[in-house]
């Protein structure tokens, strides 16, 4: 038995049995914005000192007349971008994650969430993926302080191709979005027709044994461990969600009730991340025993991007392991 | 020169402080000391500068004026009325439940507002968004007025928008810096020194102007001289005195963020209605 089996057919996802492609999410993220740019005039990009890093380069590079260099000064790069959203413009703004929503959340909350301006702010390098950097810049707690604000819709794509979907998806969204991105090479496991669409979680692949909900970089890692569960017979439903607010509660509580236990996994804090998330919808409408994966309540720290993800359980590997352990604990088969 | 006189621009100064005092002493809280002394420069920009419609708030050739520091907004709130934005009753629901006159002011709850406003230092980079967004759209004609409060420049945030502003020569800017010297915790020299106030902006390559901020003819003629400097933006330093008009409210930072209660207020009309009746007895 493999995992080819139980993917989900309707969402064209790639043979994992076969060797995978590996591309940044980001690089998904700057070529949605290039065409962006060809596709609507009003689409506009800033950037504070990292273009090349954050990908915009490529827009900047077609259409200079509307890009604008705001320079290290993130409170600023929202704010303009505020701004720019009054004069009907669709302003992205790109820094590192760590930097903005790190430092200008009040200006998010107050200059476009409460003003409700539709703002694309793009926090890149997100993760504890960015590796030797260490753990100022490894951006953790971004989709708690994104996810509590009114009007603000949070992404975290899976994979470069549907970063780029998303790209194309925030222009058509009048309103505030944050799109969470990761610095290093991630598996491509979606395709040119894999859908997507704001608000909507995928069942990638179909189990009854365990629900794993996974988003942005884990979703491709989950998806491995569930191969690697496969082999132990064990059934594992993965459910992609993409879009962390506003949260598909249907597909997350049609999951549970099937399996009646699950599992969050996110490269970010638990606390208040995704995971949280996820554990509201299932608390509030369907209690089952649920576990998240994620960091817990510290910082990262220097260190290979891969050696990262494996001392805090967040491959493969980790996740399979976890699994095997939290099923070992709930549920007697 | 517009279509109404110095001295009819002095009469609607003086409703519009003896209108917010009625609001303040009516919502009993609030910030007295800035609105007041923003009385003229809110005067001159909606009777007199302004390309602007109050019937037709969205107007899109419309001039677009930024209050930056939102605590000021009374004052804002009793100039539209008086433009004609609103009713003047409507004045008396301010930070009521259910008005749209919101404590700090909230765009989506009052047509005419053109940002949510509150916390400091957002102004003039939303100014500067505005205008590279019109410069692309080829909107040469609009104009951005801002007002910022003295005590907000401690903002780290003003300090990036002053550097950008000039960098892509966004001169349909002007900023109107409400010097009154005064903050929540007392004279701005003592909390945190602003001087060499010109100096600074000058470095930051802005054109200062300096005028009296309440006199209204001074005020008219500094941002007109705004509009024919085209080589950078403006920025005119408004020497005002907080609580301007009400005798024991001027220049005494206690008043920055409090109310008159009933009495004071009933004196602070007095002396407002008096005033009124001084100008209008002189000029008519």
């Amino acid at each position: 038995m493999n995992i080819s089996e139980s993917l989900n057919n309707d969402l064209f996802l790639v043979d994992l049995l076969k060797p995978l492609n590996y591309e940044p999410i980001r690089a998904g993220f700057g070529k949605g914005l290039l065409k962006a740019g060809y596709l609507n005039l009003n689409v506009v990009a800033a950037c504070a000192d990292l273009t090349e890093s954050t990908q915009m380069h490529l827009f900047k590079e077609q259409f200079p007349d509307r890009f604008f260099e705001i320079g290290v000064a993130e409170q600023n790069l929202v704010t303009v971008g505020s701004g720019l959203a009054a004069v009907n413009k669709i302003p992205f703004v790109s820094s590192y994650a760590a930097f903005s929503p790190g430092r200008n959340w009040e200006q998010i909350r107050t200059t476009i969430c409460l003003n409700d301006r539709p703002v694309k702010i793009v926090g890149s390098h997100a993760g504890v993926s960015v590796g030797p950097d260490g753990a100022t810049h490894q951006m953790l707690e971004d989709i708690a302080l994104m996810r509590v604000l009114p009007n603000m819709k949070v992404f975290a794509p899976a994979d470069s191709i549907e970063a780029e979907k998303i790209t194309l998806a925030m222009v058509l969204d009048n309103k505030p979005n944050y799109l969470r991105l990761a610095r290093e090479k991630t598996p491509i496991i979606t395709t040119e027709k894999t859908p997507f669409r704001i608000g909507q979680g995928y069942v990638l692949s179909k189990g009854s044994d365990i629900s794993i909900f996974a988003t942005g970089t884990m979703t491709a890692q989950a998806l491995l461990a569930s191969e690697l569960l496969y082999k132990k017979g064990i059934d594992a439903e993965v459910v992609h969600l993409p879009t962390i607010k506003p949260l598909d509660q249907q597909t997350i509580l049609e999951s549970v009730k099937k399996t009646k236990i699950g599992l969050t996994v996110e490269e970010a804090q638990v606390n208040g991340g995704f995971g949280s998330a996820v554990a509201e919808v299932i608390a509030e409408n369907y209690p089952v025993k649920l576990k998240r994966l994620g960091i817990y309540d510290r910082f990262g720290e220097s260190g290979s991007p891969d050696q990262l993800i494996k001392f805090f359980q967040l491959d493969s590997q980790g996740i399979y392991e976890q699994v095997i352990n939290f099923l070992g604990q709930h549920k007697h088969k | 020169m517009g279509k109404y006189s110095i001295e009819q621009l002095e009469i609607i100064a003086n409703n519009i402080r003896e209108d917010i005092i009625s609001m303040l002493v009516e919502a009993g809280s609030g910030h007295s000391a800035g609105p007041l002394g923003l009385a003229d420069i809110f005067t001159a920009l909606y009777f007199d500068i302004l390309n602007h419609d109050p019937k037709n708030p969205d107007w899109d050739e419309r001039d677009i004026l930024l209050l930056s520091n939102g605590h000021c907004v009374p004052v804002r709130y009793a100039a539209m009325a008086e433009a004609g934005y609103f009713k003047r009753e409507e004045l008396m629901t301010l930070r009521k439940f259910g008005s749209r006159l919101q404590g700090h002011p909230e765009r989506l709850r009052l047509p005419g507002l053109e940002n949510t406003s509150g916390p400091l230092g957002c102004g003039l980079s939303q100014a500067a968004g505005m205008a590279l967004g019109l410069r692309l759209d080829k909107q040469n004609k609009r104009r951005i007025y801002v007002v910022l409060g003295d005590g907000e420049i401690d903002e780290g945030n003003i300090w990036e928008a002053a550097m950008l502003i000039p960098k892509y020569k966004l001169n349909s800017i002007t900023a109107i810096l409400d010097r009154n010297n005064i903050q929540i915790d007392g004279p701005t020299e003592e909390v945190m020194p602003l001087e060499e106030l010109k100096h600074k902006w000058e470095a930051f390559n802005w054109h200062v102007i300096e005028i009296d901020g309440n006199n209204i003819e001074d005020i008219i003629d500094g941002l007109t001289m705004a509009q024919a400097i085209v080589e950078k933006p403006v920025i005119i330093i408004a020497h005002t005195i907080p609580g301007k008009g009400v005798d024991f409210m001027e220049k005494d930072f206690h008043w920055h963020g409090v109310p008159p209660n009933p009495e004071q207020a009933k004196l602070a009309l007095k002396e407002l209605r008096t005033l009124g009746g001084r100008i209008k007895s002189e000029h008519q």
